[in-house]
């Protein structure tokens, strides 16, 4: 049968996606610098070394710092765009939103040396504000194509009805449309967030004298023997991103199951 | 006894663009009717219903609601409530919920509330399914839901933009029935937006037949039916026969005309539509104000006679198209299947009744 | 209902209203993204003057990076730019032909129920830390690495592979690792468009399984396969990180030297140069990717 070859190939292929990271707890917990097989014993003292690194902590907070503040501007960055681009016909509409999903499509380097090249004209410092600003431009596409789907979906006359039924404009955007996107916006929110977590060059070449956990990382691989606490860290990390991610799919599927029915309750 | 305008309509043009979607619409809605929009896609009777609604803003011209004019008043200042073509059930909220949406402003206490919320679901036939979620609601609820949050603000004018066309045939019949039973009830104003005719003879007590932005005929559904004042109409209300004719005299109330297949009939002035100059002109006939005869000559009719072209079984009614002699295309008649009446085949010659009271003049 | 029908007066201002709720991102990248690049631009056409910039128009680095060297050989600018897009094109199509098969699987032959879960597993290991998956490839590539030690140990070679780490093949493997759920999610979104009659159609119509592929899925998964290989090339093309770590000396490719260039040589007039011509490149070929790809498809949206 044709699906069994396939299935055989879906497999490997699976295999291939998870190497890397099923090798990652392997040598985290192998007593041994030398990242490499044979394995040398069993240890968790990499996961403890990682508490004695302050610099890695602040590396940590300076992330976390960057990656909240970069998905709540994106995101509401995301909605306006996306709401203005789903609702309403206006002039210039497609060249604006190309130029506004641009970063989707640029490499990474390039925006990440424009900005320096205004910063170091302008004579600015640079910290972890000038990283939220290159973070949030290529957030927000991400966050757009994500909420236009979710504005675009939403049956318009539900917003009609709420007006017939005496609310203003901005108490049906409130009662009716922001419950109803919902989803959408809290996934915009992740994904953001995990794409600023996790980016390396615009922090590379953006942030100040406190690097980002990526930039702290990158700067450790040098070092032979800090490499299995990278090892832990990444372990810790992976372990993270995959409950946070399967949060947020069990809270998508339950949406999806009840239709989009979140009770938000209590206002009536 | 005409009850005083609940709407007034003064001339309404609504354009989009170099797009003219009303054109100069000018009507009275009477306070306690049930009022319908009747045309086919694309002639305006949904734009018509947003104007009234406060979703669109006309373009030149007045829309007087209650006596007051509606320049500027948005649609949550508008004593009008709407019934979604989708119905717009807020799926987030549970029945009880969506029916109590307009009320949150009212200010009402708990108890008040839970009251008129049951009340209005109580009308619709829906009592206790308050704590149901939208979504595990079928079609036909859904409309019930829909009608209960609209009603239950009390408005002056119930806006129904087709609210039966998503509901299968024997649902949305019982539909028709429960919402005249509905308006009666509570006697305020419907509109009713439908491309459906035969929904709108049922259910109106005036229909305003539009097309291409304008009113092309408004009256009661009998008077439409039997008097429609063009061909456009009769054409889209029902089955219509039309067969080519001439004058032959006119004197005072009545015209003399010699028609294709049927010979002489002299009509009264107002069977005749729409005058204008010229002889040639055409009479319209419904395929049941024709008879077939099968025994014999029965009644004093007038009688014309043609061979069977084809015949169409619906079960209780047969349609069979007869072309008259003399007579260039055929016309239909449509004869009720009665006990022992056959069927007749294709080729058969007929014996064709008719009454010159039954025929409409189009010039 | 049309669409004429349903602007109205809650849009009465409706260019305004969109106008204005755009406007706030819209100027976020006028000035995060239009000034920067501009000014990328400007400083193409300066020098670097030891410490300062001298502003005076200057095409005099646009001329180094296509001037020839001294034995005849290309510039190393521009070795670099043909490098970058041959390993480029060569991650693009592993990567999608790689991801093809695996998109149809999912699409055609995982029950609807478990299709999101599949899609779910997929995506994970792209969400987990980049620098440290490249880094683990690294791990696995290496001259005592993984995938050698365990050749070695099956007995399948006696001498570790070299040619794996510190190249272009360590470049390409690592990269189309990192961009498969790139590829494989929008060919997966064309499949699922895909109206299962049409196959059947086709069936009935004579064709057997594989001249259905052929004749209609392919063409109608196309705008997929067009999207994976615009999505996973332009990117690529400008990373640093994949070639840093284990591309080795012939590994490097364009985005490294910008980076030298800012960073190191304090050169900043020269890598915005380079970084205005990776840029042209990848506009270049997108559009020209996009043009043929239109052609092929002619009428087809």
């Amino acid at each position: 049968m044709k699906g069994g070859g396939l299935r055989i190939y879906a497999v490997l292929y699976l295999v291939f996606l998870y190497a890397p990271i099923v090798l990652l707890p392997i040598f985290a917990f192998n007593d041994s610098t030398i990242i490499a097989f044979p394995l040398s014993g069993f240890t968790t003292k990499w996961f403890g070394e990682l508490a004695d690194i302050p610099a890695l902590h602040g590396a940590v907070l300076n992330s976390l710092m960057i990656a909240i503040t970069t998905s709540l501007l994106a995101t509401t960055l995301g909605i306006c765009a996306s709401r203005a681009s789903a609702r309403y016909a206006f002039p210039g509409k497609k060249p604006i939103m190309g130029f506004i999903m641009l970063p989707l499509v640029l490499p990474e380097i390039i925006v990440a040396v424009a900005l320096l090249v205004v910063l170091l004209a302008l004579g600015l410092p640079l910290g972890a504000w000038t990283v939220i600003l290159g973070h949030v431009l290529i957030c927000t596409p991400f966050s757009i194509a994500i909420l236009t789907s979710a504005f675009a979906n939403m049956d318009r006359s539900l917003e009609e009805a709420a007006v017939d039924l005496g609310e203003t404009p901005w108490s049906t955007f409130r009662l009716i449309t922001l419950p109803l996107v919902m989803p959408g916006i809290i996934s915009s929110l992740l994904i953001s967030f995990t794409i600023s977590l996790d980016e390396f060059i615009i922090a590379f070449f953006l942030t100040g004298t406190e690097p980002t956990l990526p930039v702290y990382l990158w700067s450790q691989l040098r070092f032979p023997q800090k490499i299995p606490a990278v090892m832990a860290l990444g372990t810790i990390l992976v372990a993270l991103s995959v409950l946070l991610l399967t949060i947020a799919e069990y809270y998508r599927r339950r949406g999806v199951a009840r239709a989009g029915g979140k009770d938000t309750g209590g206002f009536l | 006894m005409t009850r005083p305008p609940i709407i007034e309509l003064r001339d309404v043009q609504k354009y989009y663009g170099e797009y003219h979607a009303l054109r100069g619409i000018t009507c009275d809605i009477r306070q306690g009717e049930f009022f319908s929009l009747l045309g086919p896609s694309g002639c305006g009777k949904t734009t018509l219903l947003r104007t009234i609604a406060g979703f669109e803003d006309v373009s030149s011209g007045t829309v007087v609601i209650d006596g007051k004019n509606m320049q500027g008043v948005p649609a949550n200042q508008r004593p009008t409530n709407m019934v979604f073509q989708s119905y717009a059930i807020f799926p987030h909220l549970s029945v009880e919920q969506n029916v109590g949406f307009g009320l949150r402003r009212a200010g009402l206490d708990k108890g008040e509330m839970a009251r008129r919320v049951g009340e209005a679901l109580e009308m619709v036939g829906l009592a206790g399914y308050g704590k149901r979620a939208a979504h595990a609601l079928s079609g036909g609820q859904r409309q019930r839901v829909a009608l209960a949050r609209a009603l239950i603000l009390k408005p002056k004018v119930l806006l129904l933009d087709e609210p039966l066309s998503a509901l299968d045939k024997k649902l949305r019949e019982n539909m028709q029935v429960e919402l005249i039973k509905l308006q009666r009830q509570v006697g305020i104003t419907f509109i009713l937006v439908t491309h459906d005719q035969e929904e709108a003879l049922v259910m109106s007590d005036r229909i305003a037949v539009m097309s291409e932005g304008g009113i092309a005929q408004m009256d009661d559904p009998e008077t439409l039916y039997r008097r429609p004042n063009s061909r456009w109409v009769a054409d889209f209300i029902g089955v219509m026969n039309f067969l080519p004719a001439k004058v032959v005299s006119e004197a005072g109330d009545t015209v003399e005309v010699e028609i294709a297949g049927l010979g002489r009939a002299e009509l009264t002035a107002n069977q005749a539509m729409a005058s204008a100059g010229g002889h040639e002109v055409s009479v319209g006939l419904r395929p049941e104000t024709l008879t077939i005869q099968f025994n014999g000559n029965q009644s004093g009719e007038r009688i014309a006679e043609g061979v069977i072209e084809e015949v169409v079984y619906y079960g209780d009614m047969t349609y069979y198209d007869v072309r008259l002699d003399g007579a260039a295309v055929p016309v239909r008649i449509s004869m009720r299947n009665l006990v022992g009446r056959p069927v007749l085949e294709i080729g058969t010659r007929a014996r064709v009744a008719w009454s010159a009271g039954a025929l409409v003049l189009f010039r | 209902m049309s669409r004429r029908q349903r602007s109205g007066r809650l849009g009465r201002s409706e260019a305004a209203s969109g106008l204005l709720l755009v406007s706030p991102t819209a100027l976020y990248a006028l000035l995060l993204l239009a000034a920067p690049l501009a000014t990328i631009l400007a400083f193409s056409f300066w020098s670097q003057d030891y410490l300062t910039i001298d502003r005076s128009f200057t095409l005099k680095n646009y001329q180094e990076a296509f001037a020839s060297q001294a034995n005849g050989d290309m510039s190393l600018y521009l070795e670099l730019m043909f490098r970058s897009l041959r390993i480029s094109g060569a991650v693009t199509v592993a990567t999608v032909l790689l991801a093809f098969p695996m998109a149809y699987f999912v699409s055609f032959h995982v029950a609807p129920s478990r299709k999101s879960m599949w899609i779910f597993l997929i995506t994970i290991p792209f969400w987990t830390s980049y620098l440290i998956r490249v880094f683990l490839w690294k791990v696995i590539l290496g001259y005592n690495g993984v995938f050698n030690t365990t050749l070695q140990g099956v007995g399948i070679i006696d001498e570790p592979l070299t040619f794996i780490l510190y190249n272009a093949n360590a470049v390409v493997i690592t990269l189309a690792h990192a961009y498969a759920p790139f590829a494989i999610l929008p060919i997966f979104v064309a499949l699922e468009k895909i109206d299962r009659s049409l196959l059947e159609a086709s069936r009935d119509l004579g064709e057997n399984h594989i001249t259905t592929f052929l004749r209609v899925t392919l063409p109608l998964a196309m705008p997929g396969v067009v999207a994976a290989v615009l999505i996973v090339f332009i990117p690529t093309i400008g990373d640093y990180v994949t070639p840093r770590l284990v591309g080795g000396p012939g590994g490097q490719m364009i985005a490294n030297m910008i980076q030298t260039q800012f960073l190191k040589l304090n050169n900043a007039p020269m890598g915005a140069a380079l970084a205005v011509l990776a840029m042209l490149m990848v506009g270049a070929i997108s559009v020209i990717f996009v043009m043929l790809n239109r052609r092929f498809l002619g009428g087809q949206k």
